[in-house]
């Protein structure tokens, strides 16, 4: 910090970074909220457990090598920039308590809770039947491999999806929506449904949640946390030196990860215009129902996410409406057609309103340039297009897929047939039963004396 | 009795520019990295084994009731 100015600047990018962190907490709070409201009373603390897990093992392993992969592997399979990840391995200072570097902490951390929110959203579609255990290894693979590995493709100043292709993807709706969806789709696939979901002539039972207060209310927390998300995509203060690229003059901006500039008020209006125009259009097509309506404002954020640095408000609102209709009509579809039973319809308001996102920016933004460095393809339908299939089908189903199918292949994948129909907390329900009763009978004897 | 200080400052008559990192035994970051990803891979193992333990406990006691 070589100036008060440089001091102030390093000092505020520091707090700012800071600040997301926990309000993207909130997210895995909402997370877990609706996830244990939607499962059954018989299995609501396992499935507690199961999500809560990802905050540690998705954080130790993404300091041990998830942040690593971010800056290293930009240019990867063509090339791994070696020098660029030294500073960012787990021996090294700068990933410690260091006066020379106040921002790698804090920028780690706010990756990381994008990591706890990929992990989070495959939690909630495989509940009630998934191994614990096995859960917590797709959680490693999704929150500090295969995420961070297209975040360095497609989410970064210098990636080669960015460069070549021109992707644009602002605010996440294919670098973490559809990659997660895509990836618990490849997992429902080798699961399989829970038991009782279909009968044997096909049809679809609803297995009700046991509490849906709960689950929209957790929705509705993860609204809140959602703002720290889109602010922590922007690099908050830089100046056109500090950038390097074909900007002039001395003006200074927000950025989105891409550096390319835009502005927080920007970003607040689309974050609320999609949020409305998801809400809407799922009222209508739900016929009011809680779940879906409040869903539905998420899977609208998340479908005018890639391109809320730059869309119209109205825009943001409209393609949020759009979004919210076709991934409604796709859940059921998919769910009939196929017998996926994805118990919170995470595929649908992440992977395909991620997917449906991506390719609507590349349509939208169409030859607005995707970096501000010289020789980079301009936003455009087709590498968007390339992108989005890349992050739901390459990155997103394709490991989880692989990775299903190997712990299944030791029967390490899903819970026994008893277990599942007993439910996941048979055992301390009985528990809590017999601590009842004897408190019972103590104070009945109490009482008779 | 004068101990050499485990984080490498042993006064702040400093000048923070020429500050790195101040945390206790740099040098021994590999060894720790090593530690950390032994406890994270027998984390899982453990959790792996107990998980399968506690399955068929519970099937046995409860199921076949």
């Amino acid at each position: 910090m070589g100036n008060n100015l440089d001091a102030l600047t390093t000092v505020f990018t520091e707090f700012y970074y800071w600040v997301t962190i926990p309000l993207m907490f909130l997210i895995h709070v909402g997370f877990c909220m609706y996830e244990v409201g939607a499962s059954r009373r018989k299995n609501h603390m396992h499935t507690l457990m199961k999500n809560s897990m990802i905050i540690p093992l998705v954080t130790i392993t993404f300091y041990f090598f998830g942040w690593w992969i971010y800056w290293a592997f930009y240019n990867f399979p063509m090339s791994i920039d070696w020098a660029a990840g030294a500073a960012n391995t787990p021996w090294a200072e700068s990933m410690g308590t260091n006066i020379g570097d106040r921002i790698t902490g804090v920028f780690w951390a706010a990756f990381l809770l994008f990591s706890w929110t990929a992990a989070s959203i495959v939690s909630g579609s495989v509940i009630e039947r998934i191994k614990s255990s096995a859960f917590w290894v797709l959680a490693v693979v999704i929150g500090s491999v295969a995420w961070i590995i297209d975040a360095a493709w497609g989410w970064h100043p210098t990636g080669w999806m960015v460069r070549i292709l021109g992707y644009h993807d602002a605010y996440a709706s294919g670098v973490i929506h559809a990659i997660a969806g895509g990836f618990a789709l490849g997992v429902l696939v080798v699961l399989g449904p829970r038991l009782g979901k279909f009968g044997k002539d096909g049809s679809i039972r609803d297995i009700v949640p046991h509490n849906p207060w709960l689950v929209c209310v957790g929705l509705f927390i993860i609204y809140a946390g959602f703002w720290g998300f889109y602010v922590a995509c922007n690099v908050p203060l830089i100046s056109p030196e500090g950038i390097g690229g074909l900007l002039t003059g001395e003006t200074w901006t927000a950025t989105t990860i891409y550096l390319t500039p835009t502005t927080l008020s920007a970003i607040t209006f689309n974050f609320l215009m999609s949020l409305s125009g998801g809400m809407m259009a799922a009222f209508v097509v739900s016929k009011g129902d809680a779940f879906w309506t409040y869903s539905g404002g998420l899977a609208g954020i998340i479908t005018a996410s890639a391109g809320n640095d730059l869309y119209h408000p109205i825009q943001a609102m409209l393609i949020g409406m759009v979004g919210v209709v076709i991934v409604y009509k796709m859940h059921f579809w998919v769910e009939r057609k196929f017998k996926i039973d994805d118990a919170v319809g995470a595929v649908a308001v992440h992977g395909y309103a991620g997917f449906l996102g991506v390719v609507i920016c590349g349509f939208v933004l169409w030859g607005h340039p995707s970096s501000p460095y010289e020789g980079y393809a301009a936003i455009n339908p087709l590498g968007n297009f390339i992108g989005a299939l890349i992050m739901f089908g390459l990155l997103g189903f394709l490991p989880g897929f692989i990775t299903a199918k190997i712990l299944n292949s030791f029967g390490a994948l899903r819970i026994p047939r008893e277990i599942e129909l007993m439910g996941l907390d048979f055992d301390s329900m009985e528990a809590e039963q017999a601590a009842r009763d004897d408190v019972d009978a103590a104070v009945k004897k109490l009482i008779n004396e | 009795m004068i101990f050499m200080s485990t984080t490498g400052i042993e006064s702040w008559a400093v000048d923070l520019k020429d500050v790195g990192a101040i945390y206790p035994f740099q040098g021994t970051e590999v060894v720790l990295v090593i530690v950390g990803v032994a406890a994270w891979i027998g984390w899982h193992i453990w959790c792996n084994k107990w998980e399968k333990e506690h399955h068929k406990e519970m099937i046995e006691k409860y199921w076949k009731k």
